[in-house]
């Protein structure tokens, strides 16, 4: 009787608890499966820090803080300097984002508000393609075809160049293929495909009455699309670029092949360069002892990077996608 | 109204002049975005299918071991990594398939809004965006260090890796399903459990399958996972359980940087064989979605 009358959380709990206690050994069984299955993804999370934390605590150890800022490498010379590798993973990833951002919001933008809806699926289809090209045949593509054929280009914008400021030290003549820039136009060629899919995902959630209001006012297709399209999905293409920049840093195969495997740090982005995935994939399997911690523990600071940038554009996605529901 | 009547010249119909001109831009740039994505990926299928159709034969499929470097590529074949892809892959789904479709009905019949979903269902968001290299040297760390290297290693890693693709595309497909159908089953006096199996597994089942072989075919075409689990031998390891074991990747990438024409001939061999593995899934994928989707986005 009370229940009919309070209609307060406790007094609903009371019958229902009863139910449950009733609830066959299968069903309850079925559950904690699920409940499991559903906690192992948090498990693995866990583990995988711990592991590898532990795997490159000896480098941490002999290192220290030190070492994480420290440019040597010098494996025979038992000297570990991790700052080349995050210097080049930072600028791969940089010129990825730079060249497939773009690209990737005109496809998109392509898709929702240019081409009609038949046109459409095809033109996704090839994109999904892009995506299905594993990234190790990218690899072997960049460093036996690419590299070679994109020196000549490198070789003709640094004549241009030469002398230039700003422009000169950057693009200054190849020594050969493989270098921070092919690397990093190989990444952009393979995070094109999620950037543009999340980015296609944002824009398609503007609502249609803002895009024809926009028309209603005369603006025209790209006067909409920044009046209307624009600050809808800009925070959730924010958190696509982001989730781009992630692939990119941990993009470990494609980069190994053609970055062209040299620990420097140098404003020239034609050099041969390294970055994290990179010298982790190369020199595993020769390391031991201090070496391969030291290999971990570029691992761990690779995990903890994605990571954040990751917890970052998550959150960025999550934050817009409410605020349009909330509109 | 006087006002609009004085300017029956103005056409409504088209902006002219200078903002119809950045508009024309703006489209030829986004075709142009186009044109540059498609660029790329059809001179890599270009340069796979004419460099790699010329290696590929029955015996280059099945034959093995794998010849050593220095040997062209008209002698051995290929088959103990096409073995290994085949037999890594598999025990990788068999694996994470199950349990992210189970993570899935977790999230969205059991733990609906309550916080431990919501933190379960962003950290798989999370760890999808963990490089695959990390999962290999994970497996290495927890397992090849204390077991060896073997198939089994790989699947771990492989698993690892699809295992929240796959919890994401199931729970994609599971919020599609119309509560009426949940509710109808309940009013009947079915325990939620069989309500999930019989009633809600069924009617997602081809987007969620749909959904795993996407996964599958990602996971198939992976290297930085493999190279710290299985070794990559050249000999072939029918056994997955145990021992160092090989795949299609994993040799790509020594075969690579290679300087000899013949192992560089056998990587190109078998990248056409890797794209077309995973070309194959991607199809079966469409196939599933357009024949068995019973609730589509």
């Amino acid at each position: 009787v009370s229940s009919a009358t309070q209609a307060g959380p406790a007094a609903a709990a009371g019958p229902a608890s009863t139910l449950s206690q009733r609830r066959p050994l299968g069903d309850r069984t079925f559950q904690a499966v699920a409940l499991g299955s559903g906690l192992l993804v948090l498990v693995i999370l866990v583990l995988i820090a711990v592991s590898t934390s532990q795997q490159a605590s000896s480098w941490f150890a002999t290192e220290g803080v030190k070492g994480i800022f420290s440019t040597t490498w010098n494996p025979a010379a038992n000297q570990f300097g991790a700052l080349a590798f995050i210097f080049g993973t930072g600028v791969t990833a940089v010129i990825a984002v730079v060249i497939a951002v773009p690209i990737s919001v005109g496809v998109a933008l392509l898709l929702t508000e240019v081409v009609p809806y038949r046109l459409a699926r095809p033109i996704v289809y090839v994109i999904d393609l892009l995506a299905v090209v594993p990234s190790v045949v990218w690899g072997l593509w960049g460093i036996l075809v690419f590299a070679p054929w994109v020196q000549g280009v490198y070789n003709g914008i640094a004549s241009a160049v030469k002398g230039v400021p700003v422009l000169g030290p950057l693009f200054g003549p190849p020594a050969s293929g493989a270098s921070f820039f092919t690397a990093g136009l190989i990444l952009a060629f393979m995070i094109t495909p999620i950037v543009t899919s999340l980015s296609r995902e944002v824009i398609a959630t503007v609502p249609t009455i803002e895009r024809e209001g926009a028309y209603a006012l005369g603006a025209t297709r790209l006067e909409m699309i920044r009046g209307a399209v624009w600050p809808h999905s800009q925070g959730g293409i924010v958190g696509a670029v982001l989730l781009g920049l992630g692939r990119a840093m941990g993009e470990t195969i494609a980069a190994a092949l053609v970055i062209g495997a040299s620990p420097t740090i140098t404003s020239h982005l034609f050099a041969p360069g390294y970055n994290m995935p990179a010298v982790i994939a190369n020199e595993f399997g020769e390391a031991s002892g201090l070496y391969r911690s030291a290999l971990m523990g570029l691992g761990v600071l690779l995990f903890v990077f994605t990571i954040i940038v990751n917890l970052i554009a998550r959150a960025i996605v999550e934050r817009s996608a409410r605020r349009m529901r909330g509109a | 109204m006087a006002v609009i009547t004085q300017e029956p010249k103005v056409d409504l119909r088209e902006p002219a002049g200078w903002r119809r001109t950045k508009d024309r831009v703006a489209t030829v740039l986004m075709v142009l975005a186009f044109v540059v994505v498609i660029v790329p990926l059809g001179f890599v299928l270009y340069t796979v299918i004419a460099k790699g159709a010329s290696v590929i034969s029955w015996s280059f499929l099945t034959s093995g071991p794998i010849p050593p470097n220095v040997l062209p590529a008209s002698v051995g074949g290929m088959g103990p990594a096409v073995l290994g892809t085949i037999e890594i892959t598999a025990l990788a789904t068999v694996l994470a398939v199950p349990l992210g479709v189970l993570g899935a009905i977790y999230l969205r019949e059991y733990g609906g809004k309550g916080p431990l979903a919501r933190l379960i269902g962003f950290m798989a968001d999370v760890m999808t965006g963990v490089p695959s290299i990390i999962m290999g040297l994970f497996i290495f760390s927890i397992w090849v260090l204390h077991f060896g290297y073997s198939g089994l290693a790989g699947a771990f890693a492989l698993g690892c890796l699809m295992l929240p693709v796959v919890i994401r595309s199931s729970d994609e497909m599971l919020k599609l399903v119309p509560d009426s159908l949940r509710e109808g089953s309940y009013a009947l006096g079915a325990t939620k459990a069989r309500v999930t199996v019989t009633v809600v597994l069924p009617a997602a089942i081809g987007g969620i399958v749909s959904g795993a072989l996407l996964a599958v075919a990602r996971a198939a075409g992976e290297t930085a996972p493999l190279i710290f689990t299985i070794l990559t031998v050249t000999a072939a390891n029918p056994n997955v359980f145990s021992g160092a074991n090989t795949a299609l990747p994993a040799q790509i990438f020594v075969n690579a940087s290679q300087p000899y024409v013949g192992a560089q001939a056998r990587a190109w061999g078998a990248a056409l064989t890797l794209i077309a593995i995973a070309f194959i899934l991607m199809i079966a994928a469409r196939v599933v979605t357009a024949r068995f989707t019973r609730y589509p986005r």
